[in-house]
C-alpha cells in the first residue's frame, strides 16, 4: 500500500480523518466544555456568525501572506543574482544579511507598526522580512553551485547577462530556490499572523484576538484552521510549481 | 570535406602559400598576479588540424585554452586566429567541450545540443535539424528526448561534443574531454573523436595529460611543462590516417611518446 501513489494518498487522507475522529470523540466522550475545546461541528458553526466577516478577514490575511511572500521571492532571487555579478557586493552585503537574519523578525513588529501604521502593508512587510532570508540564502547557494565552465561556455559565445540568467543560472538554481521557497512559505504565514497579533484592525489574527475576549473558542479554532489552510494552499502551489518546473533528477529534497 | 586523410595527403596540403595558419601564436605569455601561467607559447595550427596540447597539471594548458576561447586575455606576445581563407568570428566560431559533460539537467538532449545556437539567436528549425544530424553523427540517434541522467557518462560526453558543433564553429576547444571516463570508454571515444573530426572538418585543440592519447589523436603535438610554465616542444605527428588502435604498437608511435616522456622528465 505504501508503494503505489494511490495507496499513499489513501493513507494520508486516512491519517487526517483519524485525527478529526479523535478530536470528535475526545470532545464528546470527555464532555469537554466548549470554551476549552469545541467539537468539530461547533467549530464549523462558527462560520455562520456573520459579524465575524470571515471573507474579509480571509482576504486580508491571504493578501498579507501571498503579497509578502511574492515580494520575498522576487527580492530574494534578485539579490542573490546581483551577488553573482559582483564579488565585492556579495562580500560586503552577505555577512550583513546573515547578521540581519539573526534579528528575531517578530521583535521588529512594534517598530514596523511605528513606521508603517496598522494594516495590510506592515503585516505584508512582516511576512516578507521573515520569508526573504531562506529564499535569498538558498538561491545564492544554488547560483554558486553552477559549474563555472557552463558560464564559460555562454561567455565564449558572447551571451548576454540576461541569457546567462534565463538559460543557465535561474533554471540551474531552481531546485535550491524551491527548497528555500518551501521554508519561506511556512514562515510567511507565521509572519503575517504575528503581525496581526501585534497590531491590526483586520485579518484572521485580529479576529482571534477579538473572539478571545468573549471566549468564543470555536471561532478561534476556525481562524487557526483557515490560517492553516491558507498555508497549505501556498505550500501546495509551491509544490505544484516545483513539479512542473523542476526535472525530477534535479530536485533537492 | 573531401579529405582523404593519409600521411602523404596531409603533407601535400601543407604546400607553402596554399594555406596560412588558422591559429598563430608567437611568444604568448600570461600572468595571474605574480604567478606565471604560461610563457613562450609559439606554434601555428593549420585549418583542419587536430592539435594536442599535452602537459602535467599546472603547465598552463587550460589557461591557454581559455585564451584561445577569448575568455581570458593574454598579456604578452602575439595571438591571431583566422586567416583570409578561413575568417574567424570570436563570438560564434568557438565550440567548447569540458572534462565533465556539463549538460543542463533540466533540458532534454536535443535542447541541450541546441543551447549554443539559441544563445547566438540562430534559427530554431535549422538548428534543430542540425542538432538531430549531429546527434546522429555522434551515435546518439534516438536519444533526443531523454534527459541527461538517463545517459551514461560516455553518451553524455558525446552529446557535449554535438553541442560544441551545433553552431558550426570553425574552432573546437576540448579540455580533457575524456579524462573522467573509464579506460575502455576512453579508447572508444578517441576513435569516435577522430571519426567526428574527419566528418565535421573542424580545427580542434585538444588538451590532455594523456601522452599516448595526445600522439594518437593529434596531427600536431605541443608539449607544455610546469614549474616554470613554458612550451617545451611542438612537432607534427606523421602517422597515417585513418588511425587505428594498431598504430599504438607502431615504432614511430613509440618514438613520439618517448619524446614527450623525456621532456616531462619521466625517462
Amino acid at each position: 500500500m505504501t508503494n503505489s501513489r494511490a495507496g499513499r494518498w489513501t493513507l494520508a487522507i486516512l491519517a487526517h480523518l483519524a485525527l478529526l475522529l479523535a478530536w470528535y470523540l475526545f470532545v464528546h466522550l470527555g464532555n469537554v466544555p466548549k470554551f476549552v475545546m469545541p467539537s468539530p461541528e461547533a467549530t464549523l458553526n462558527a462560520l455562520l456568525q456573520p459579524n465575524y466577516s470571515w471573507w474579509t478577514n480571509i482576504a486580508v490575511t491571504g493578501t498579507e501572506i501571498f503579497g509578502g511572500y511574492l515580494l520575498a521571492l522576487v527580492v530574494g532571487v534578485a539579490l542573490a543574482l546581483v551577488f553573482t555579478w559582483s564579488k565585492l557586493l556579495e562580500a560586503f552585503f552577505m555577512p550583513l544579511l546573515v547578521s540581519l537574519n539573526m534579528i528575531p523578525k517578530v521583535a521588529l513588529g512594534p517598530l514596523i507598526i511605528v513606521w508603517f501604521k496598522y494594516g495590510v502593508l506592515p503585516n505584508s512587510i512582516m511576512a516578507f522580512s521573515i520569508a526573504v532570508f531562506p529564499i535569498l540564502l538558498t538561491t545564492a547557494r544554488g547560483l554558486r553551485e553552477i559549474e563555472p565552465e557552463l558560464l564559460d561556455l555562454v561567455r565564449s559565445l558572447k551571451g548576454s547577462r540576461w541569457q546567462l540568467f534565463t538559460k543557465i543560472q535561474l533554471p540551474g538554481a531552481l531546485p535550491y530556490i524551491f527548497s528555500g521557497m518551501k521554508v519561506g512559505a511556512i514562515l510567511a504565514v507565521a509572519g503575517a499572523v504575528v503581525g496581526e497579533f501585534l497590531g491590526s484592525d483586520k485579518g484572521l489574527g485580529y479576529l482571534m484576538l477579538q473572539v478571545q475576549v468573549t471566549l468564543d473558542t470555536p471561532a478561534m479554532f476556525m481562524a487557526v484552521l483557515i490560517i492553516t489552510l491558507l498555508g497549505m494552499l501556498l505550500y501546495g502551489l509551491v509544490l505544484v510549481l516545483e513539479r512542473v518546473l523542476v526535472v525530477k533528477d534535479a530536485r533537492v529534497v | 570535406m573531401a579529405w582523404s586523410w593519409s600521411w602523404s595527403a596531409y603533407s601535400s596540403s601543407r604546400t607553402p602559400g596554399l594555406s596560412e595558419p588558422f591559429i598563430h601564436l608567437a611568444g604568448v605569455r600570461k600572468h595571474y598576479g605574480e604567478h606565471l601561467a604560461i610563457s613562450d607559447a609559439s606554434f601555428d595550427v593549420m585549418p583542419g588540424e587536430l592539435l594536442s596540447l599535452v602537459g602535467p597539471s599546472g603547465c598552463g594548458k587550460s589557461t591557454l585554452l581559455k585564451i584561445l576561447a577569448g575568455l581570458h586575455a593574454h598579456d604578452g606576445g602575439e595571438l591571431r586566429i583566422g586567416s583570409p581563407s578561413h575568417p574567424f568570428d570570436p563570438s560564434r566560431d568557438v565550440g567548447m567541450v569540458f572534462q565533465a559533460p556539463l549538460l543542463l539537467k533540466w533540458r532534454r538532449i536535443l535542447q541541450n545540443v541546441m543551447l549554443p545556437a539559441e544563445i547566438l539567436g540562430l534559427s530554431g528549425a535549422e538548428s534543430r535539424d542540425r542538432a538531430r544530424h549531429l546527434l546522429n553523427m555522434v551515435g546518439l540517434a534516438g536519444n533526443e528526448d531523454k534527459y541527461p541522467y538517463e545517459l551514461s557518462g560516455g553518451m553524455q560526453q558525446r552529446a557535449a561534443i554535438a553541442r560544441a558543433l551545433v553552431h558550426d564553429p570553425k574552432l573546437v576547444l576540448m579540455d580533457e574531454p575524456f579524462g573522467a571516463l573509464d579506460a575502455l570508454t576512453r579508447e572508444k571515444m578517441n576513435l569516435e573523436l577522430l571519426r567526428i573530426w574527419k566528418e565535421a572538418g573542424k580545427t580542434i585543440v585538444f588538451v590532455t595529460h594523456g601522452i599516448s592519447e595526445a600522439v594518437f589523436l593529434g596531427t600536431r603535438v605541443v608539449v607544455l611543462t610546469a614549474g616554470p610554465a613554458r612550451m617545451a616542444d611542438n612537432f607534427e605527428v606523421h602517422l597515417p590516417h585513418p588511425r587505428t588502435l594498431d598504430l599504438k604498437t607502431h615504432e614511430r608511435f613509440g618514438e613520439y611518446t618517448r619524446r614527450i616522456y623525456r621532456l616531462l622528465g619521466m625517462e
